[in-house]
């Protein structure tokens, strides 16, 4: 007996039925992600907006006066020293962690695994502790400094902390985490067939390292690169620590303006600037590294 | 369509043994492998059989043994300098590059002139008729044209051997037999010795020169699809390759018996413990047959419809299930007794094959 012909089973019309089943299952899903939408309404986008009127006002008018002020030398070098610092640390990340992301992930899951609980106890120790850390070590009489005269390696101590060099030694170790488990979770699906495949059809591990390997990690290599680049934009408890003064970056500078002379429409001002700078940056970087190009052409 | 040129060289596998800890996956493996061959490997999955691929190719570094191809010892050269093509059983098309771009790199990386790499491309694409889709990106491509451009790119380079590990596996039926027929007639046409592993026996039976069945690491039996099929050196083989019952047979002075009953057999190897038995090689009784056929009688179990064939079961009264298969055909099954009645089942001497268990 077939269904439609049992007078049990009850047939006829019921799209309407089934398209507000859908249409409860899709409300479902958006009422999930309501409270979320609303922290990130209320406590980024509104101070955020207050932030970005501020830095057009003076008084009570609209005026460009916190603009014109940042628009000289002075703030032309600590823009140039922000983004100089944020691609160095980038660019020493990714020499330092390619390798140990590429490690692990030719590891054996357990091992791959113990690797990234020491990439990752950095993460749960305070970034102010970490960054005293490295004061300790780096200092004048700091162990690295002891450790090379007693080798007999150097006479005088190095200038290691409170400049640029420390500053950017201690970024790098903050940073390294962001750039180790983005390039380890995209090198991981790198399927080693095409390495097997490459040195079949006479590819050096070298050859084949650079032809094929490297190009196929390359979401990794950006996404970590972009995340250390921005993280770096906005650091400030490093620099302002382990660069002794010498060091001025636009979030130090904000801190400063805001903090010190409460001059919120200047801060603003500074804020709204090193957004815009860093879209620009990488709307032209987009526009040279084409997606298609990344895994394009002959 | 124009040729590539080939060096077809003989292999030379000695010995050659895989322990992985305590386990051996492959125990001293001896194996001539003639110029110009298409020699496939055969076995179940964890027999060794993709083992002894990658030993060939050298990813795997054998345990101890050599591999010689022409006159050279292969055994510690590096992959990337043994110029062997292969075909990965999942292709490894590199994704970052377009057709052309795979198939050109292995010619790039011998640093072939432009517009050498231009001719030696076009050449091999035609030679799998895909030149229309040079410019394509790999991930636009089918299973079946993946296929063929991995085949491309393992040829272009005119590599002194050829290695394909279960390069249909991933596709239907249909477009495997049609690949296994194209792959056959381009190996026809390069003359390149080829090394084909599957856990395919119709595809092994249909492509191959010789075929290697491999169990546990071992080679069981090496030759012509015909001879493996009709004459398996062991139970083992008997069993893997096609269907069959073995029936224990009892061995006496005069010869070997199945219940009670003398056999008249064609391979009857001193230890012989099994007859096999085929269902296509089994005929219904008639009486105007030649008396030399051996009889197996029975009860008509029952009758499995498959289309073009019938499998007529039948219970013995020694305790085993023999099968028979007929076509489909009306006066073919119009001739079968009905199913719990008793029937007769005549088998040929020339496909009376006794058996050892395994190995020799």
């Amino acid at each position: 007996m077939t269904a439609a012909s049992d007078p049990a089973l009850q047939t006829g019309d019921n799209a309407a039925a089934l398209r507000a089943d859908e249409l409860r299952e899709r409300a479902t899903l958006l009422g999930m992600s309501v409270p979320a939408l609303l922290i990130v309404g209320v406590i980024v986008f509104i101070p955020v907006g207050w932030l970005f009127w501020l830095s057009f006002t003076d008084g009570d008018q609209l005026s460009l006066t916190h603009y014109r002020r940042i628009a000289d030398i002075t703030h032309a070098r600590i823009f140039w020293q922000t983004f100089e610092i944020s691609a160095l640390v980038t660019v020493l990340a990714l020499l330092l962690g390619y390798p140990l992301a590429y490690l692990m992930s030719q590891l054996s899951p357990r091992w791959a695994g113990i690797c990234l609980i020491f990439v990752l106890v950095p993460f749960w120790t305070s970034l102010l502790v970490r960054t005293y850390a490295w004061m300790v070590l780096l200092q004048r009489r700091g162990l690295v400094n002891q450790t090379l005269m007693d080798l007999g390696i150097i006479d005088m101590p190095l200038r290691l902390v409170y400049n640029y060099t420390g500053t950017v030694i201690g970024m790098l170790h903050i940073m390294l985490p962001f750039m180790i488990l983005p390039l380890y979770a995209a090198l991981r699906t790198v399927d080693m067939n095409y390495m097997r495949a490459a040195a079949n059809l006479g590819a050096s591990p070298l050859r084949a390292f650079w032809t094929v390997f490297f190009p196929l990690s390359m979401p990794g290599v950006i996404a970590g690169s972009l995340l250390v680049f921005i993280l770096s934009l906005g650091f400030y408890v490093t620099p302002a620590l382990l660069g002794g003064g010498r060091v001025m970056m636009v979030s130090m500078k904000i801190q400063q303006d805001a903090g010190l002379y409460f001059d919120w429409g200047a801060a603003s001002a500074l804020g709204v600037a090193l957004l815009v700078i860093t879209l620009g940056i990488f709307w032209v970087l987009s526009r040279f590294m084409r997606i298609e190009r990344l895994y394009g052409g002959r | 369509m124009s040729k590539l040129s080939v060096r077809s060289q003989p292999i030379a596998i000695r010995d050659v043994t895989k322990t992985y800890g305590s386990f051996n996956a492959l125990e001293n493996v001896t194996l001539d492998i003639a110029a110009g061959e298409f020699l496939t490997l055969l076995g179940p999955s964890g027999s060794g059989k993709t083992t002894l691929l990658m030993v060939l190719a050298g990813f795997t570094r054998a345990t101890s043994g050599h591999v010689l191809v022409g006159s050279q010892d292969m055994t510690r050269v590096p992959p990337h300098k043994r110029d062997f093509g292969m075909v990965f059983q999942n292709y490894a098309l590199f994704p970052h590059m377009n057709v052309f771009g795979n198939v050109a790199y292995p010619l790039r990386l011998r640093r072939v002139s432009r517009s050498e790499i231009d001719t030696r491309v076009a050449r091999a694409l035609d030679l799998v008729q895909l030149s229309h889709l040079a410019e394509r990106p790999i991930d636009a491509l089918s299973g079946g044209q993946r296929q063929r451009i991995a085949l491309a790119r393992a040829i272009v380079f005119e590599p002194r051997v050829l290695l394909m590990d279960e390069p249909l596996s991933a596709l239907d039926k249909n477009l495997r037999e049609q690949m296994q027929i194209e792959i056959r007639n381009l190996h026809e046409n390069l003359g390149i010795t080829t090394v084909y592993v599957t856990h395919d026996q119709r595809e092994a039976l249909t492509m191959s020169d010789q075929v290697v069945v491999i169990d546990a690491g071992r080679i069981s039996q090496k030759g012509a699809p015909r001879e493996i099929y009709e004459r398996p050196a062991n139970a083992f083989v008997a069993d893997f390759i096609g269907e069959s019952t073995l029936l224990p047979v009892q061995a006496g002075a005069d010869g070997f018996a199945f219940g009670g009953r003398a056999l008249r057999a064609t391979v009857a190897p001193p230890g012989g413990l099994f007859l096999v038995a085929r269902p296509e090689k089994m005929e219904l009784h008639r009486t105007d047959m030649d008396p030399a056929y051996n009889l197996f009688e029975g009860t008509l179990h029952q009758l499995v419809y498959q289309g073009e064939t019938v499998l007529a079961q039948v219970a013995l009264p020694e305790g085993q299930t023999i099968s028979m298969r007929l076509t489909s055909r009306r006066e073919v099954m119009a001739a079968l007794p009905e199913p719990g009645k008793p029937i007769t089942l005549a088998l040929h001497p020339e496909d009376t094959v006794i058996v050892p268990e395994r190995g020799q």
